[in-house]
């Protein structure tokens, strides 16, 4: 038996528009850009929607009446799930009827798709809180599985996710975890012995990056030619975890190139074998037992080839704002400002640092990733001014508090 | 033949340290290093003795036959400026810069015939005329190089049509057009009328230098007491946009009080940039230090915390790489041609001063930001070399060759 356990990434950032030092102290939209372009959240939402969002869900939707047996899962980020409530009431409506099914599992993570987990234990778990409302309040579930920002992993983070009750997490399965083992199974944390879910990378990244590739000898890349190599683990693997993003259906392979096509016939093809199956990540807990124990004491990610956190954090830039965001929290959360507290929260998100990573862009290769910002230097400019309006706004919140403590002492 | 050495005749300008700008720089990198390949004969215009029509000097360790005409052609020489020299010399020079360009095209007509290229390379219109000739008197086929057109020196405004005529003879006349980069490739195209097809794009290279680290540093003292240095290096003409660069100061000022801006270079609108910087109210936290080279223009690049280039309308700008090579972060104008090179600076439009500041405001509050742009700078300026150049030039010298 080889059961198939689909799992799709859905999270749009808060996008920092090119907030100028001229802007500092005048005002505070820091997300608010107007043009249309890759810095303006709402036509980015609204665009990959029509392209993503709601054919793929309209797609599933069907197979899943279709097929009984069919089951998936995502993970829908916080601010994602905000900007549809807001600006997308459709793709939000479709999402509701996608969990109506029965057949679609929502998973747990942080409500700012945020490196919390990394610089403050207290902020992870506000943040993992904060979702788990907002999942509740919009599509009516508790998630029971926990899946990192980019799944990020380590001994640490686990232990915290077991402590909060989550049944399991879903990290990557890196080779150089793994070895010589196998992603096919499902594992277990070493010391909190909580259970694993690793992304088989390999046939993953098959759909996710190279299903349009005329280079790759897979190509192209049928529902038949698939089916019958995730047919060919039976007996060598009992579970084989499809991970991805969701964008990958419309936006990062594009309508022409078949992917839709692709998805519609390969649940049928699946199903031609008597020994596949769909399963959702808890299901797979009841299931499967633990084949061994990993130990993962240096964090990894499902990022590049490297697998670790260098998208975030291997340049000055990248880690100096990383640390000043992370410095302001006791004062932010002491200042009881809504407004502040979000807009420091939104700029934790983690796609503000990768858009200053310089590790590709060192070979003068621009266009090896996506960057809404013409160069890192742009992107750490407009946030490094976001930050420093946030310092001007607290220190302004620090004089009023103040201001309103000696008041009360004179009266 | 292909593929193999070949004779070539070049009409280019001074090199540093007699150069004056760029120009000099580039013709100096690319012809060392093409005779690394090639059999160069280098033509350049001289203001010689009376006694000397030409000169026939070494150069270096370089096997490159260097001949020297005498004339009162200078690389960036305007009607204006031609005027000039001419008042304040002794000979038998062309009584305007026109004539003049008439006069040196004819001088060099003999050394042609004795040299009997396979190939002619001029730098620029002032030495088209020079390229034309040769190519008449040797029929061999004539490279025509551009390294900036009447567009780019003007800013725009004010063309001289005689002088666009010449350049377009002189492109229409050639086998095959290169340009320093594909912003004046466009140039060349919209305003020319030359056919793309016949243009290749070839841009600069940069020279690494090296430095005498035993110098003391200028402005040391403003450095120990903490002031930041925004460098500025070019001539100070219409073309480099330097009153953008004194507003843009004005505006870092008001963020940054303790900085201090550096305009190094000389032009014609010096004086009027020293009395635009009193008027703004900066000229306390400005130095015009003049023209400077070698060392002396390497300690200022030590020294600096951030290199900008506002220029109007710039065909490639070697400047930005010299500051990379020293590791000082660009913010360059995207109206260059360096621009198609540079990914580890920042860029903006020259009259958005606005984005000049913020840019220039947030590399000088940032020390993490000045060392990874320092860094991978440095790394994106060595790659650009004059050997990469050449290369290409040799590429097309041989296409060209063998489609004549």
């Amino acid at each position: 038996m080889a059961s198939i356990c689909f799992y799709f990434q859905v999270h749009q950032p808060y996008r920092i528009k090119r907030y100028r030092i001229q802007d500092v102290g005048q005002h505070s939209r820091y997300f608010d850009h107007q043009d249309q372009t890759n810095l303006n959240n709402r036509w980015i939402l609204n665009k990959v929607s029509k392209k993503c969002y709601l054919p793929a869900n309209e797609l599933f939707i069907k197979l899943l009446r279709k097929y009984p047996e069919l089951k998936i899962s995502y993970s829908l980020s916080g601010v994602f799930l905000e900007q549809i409530r807001d600006w997308q009431p459709r793709v939000l409506r479709s999402f509701q009827a996608l969990v109506a099914t029965g057949q679609v599992e929502i998973l747990a993570e942080t409500y700012y798709h945020s490196l919390a987990s990394l610089y403050s234990e207290q902020e992870f778990t506000d943040q993992i809180a904060q979702h788990r409302s907002i999942v509740k309040d919009l599509l009516g579930v508790e998630p029971r599985v926990f899946r990192n920002t980019e799944l990020i992993y380590s001994d640490q983070i686990v232990a915290h996710i077991k402590k909060l009750g989550y049944l399991a997490m879903i990290t990557e399965g890196a080779d150089h975890i793994l070895d010589w083992r196998s992603p096919n199974f499902l594992y277990q944390a070493s010391e909190s012995e909580l259970p694993l879910l690793l992304k088989n990378y390999k046939l993953s990244d098959d759909i996710a990056f190279r299903f349009s590739s005329k280079d790759w000898s897979g190509y192209p890349l049928t529902a038949p030619k698939f089916a019958q190599w995730l047919s060919a683990i039976n007996g060598s693997g009992e579970l084989i975890n499809l991970f991805m993003d969701y964008e990958t259906f419309g936006e990062h392979q594009w309508q022409s190139t078949g992917i839709f096509e692709f998805l519609e016939a390969l649940p049928g093809e699946l199903l031609k074998h008597p020994d596949n199956d769909f399963i959702t990540p808890s299901e797979v807990v009841e299931r499967y037992e633990p084949i061994a124990k990993l130990s993962i004491p240096e964090p990894i990610s499902w990022a590049d080839v490297e697998r670790d956190l260098s998208a975030w954090r291997s340049n000055s830039i990248q880690q100096q704002a990383l640390e000043e965001i992370y410095s302001l929290e006791s004062e932010v959360k002491k200042s009881q400002n809504n407004q502040l507290l979000t807009d420091w929260r939104r700029l934790q998100t983690s796609d503000h640092f990768y858009y200053m990573c310089t590790k590709w862009f060192a070979d003068g290769d621009v266009h090896k990733y996506f960057n809404p910002y013409e160069s890192p230097y742009e992107a750490y400019i407009a946030y490094a001014n976001c930050l420093a309006d946030l310092k001007l706004r607290l220190e302004e919140e620090q004089v009023n508090l103040s201001n309103q403590v000696s008041a009360m002492v004179q009266s | 033949m292909y593929g193999g050495p070949l004779k070539v005749l070049m009409f280019g300008w001074e090199f540093p340290p007699h150069n004056s700008g760029g120009l000099g720089t580039a013709c100096y990198g690319l012809s060392t290093a093409l005779a690394s390949d090639h059999q160069l004969t280098f033509v350049l215009p001289r203001k010689l003795d009376l006694e000397h029509q030409y000169l026939n000097f070494e150069f270096g360790d370089r096997e490159i036959d260097v001949q020297a005409v005498n004339s009162l052609l200078k690389a960036y020489a305007d009607l204006n400026s031609y005027r000039a020299f001419l008042r304040g010399s002794l000979g038998n020079y062309g009584q305007s810069l026109l004539a003049e360009v008439e006069r040196y095209s004819t001088q060099v007509e003999p050394i042609a015939q004795r040299v009997q290229p396979d190939i002619i390379h001029a730098h620029d219109w002032l030495s088209f005329g020079a390229g034309i000739k040769a190519k008449e008197a040797t029929n061999r086929p004539l490279v025509a190089h551009v390294h900036a057109t009447e567009f780019d020196r003007t800013g725009g405004t004010g063309v001289n049509q005689q002088v666009y005529n010449k350049e377009r003879e002189g492109l229409e006349a050639a086998d095959h057009v290169i340009a320093v980069s594909s912003f004046t490739k466009s140039t060349l195209v919209e305003h020319y009328g030359i056919t793309p097809k016949k243009i290749s794009v070839v841009h600069n290279g940069v020279l690494p230098d090296k430095p005498d680290r035993s110098q003391s540093l200028p402005f040391a003292k403003y450095k120990e007491l903490g002031y930041k240095i925004v460098l500025f290096v070019g001539r100070v003409t219409i073309q480099k946009g330097p009153d953008y660069f004194l507003k843009t100061a004005k505006n870092v000022l008001s963020y940054l009080p303790k900085t201090i801006f550096l305009m190094v270079g000389s032009g014609d609108m010096a004086e009027q940039m020293i009395n635009l910087s009193v008027e703004l109210g900066i000229s306390g936290n400005i130095f015009f230090p003049g023209f400077l080279r070698g060392q002396e223009l390497h300690s200022i690049y030590q020294v600096a915390d951030v290199f900008v280039m506002p220029s109007v309308s710039e065909p490639f700008g070697i400047t930005p790489l010299e500051a990379m090579l020293n590791g000082v972060p660009v913010i360059i104008s995207k109206q260059s041609g360096v621009a198609e090179v540079i990914t580890h600076g920042f860029k903006a439009d020259f009259w958005d001063i606005e984005e000049m500041t913020n840019q220039i405001v947030g590399v000088l509050k940032s020390g993490p930001l000045r060392q990874i742009m320092s860094k991978n700078g440095r790394r994106n300026a060595k790659v650009q070399t004059w050997k990469r150049a050449a290369d290409k030039c040799a590429k097309i010298y041989q296409q060209v060759v063998r489609s004549s």
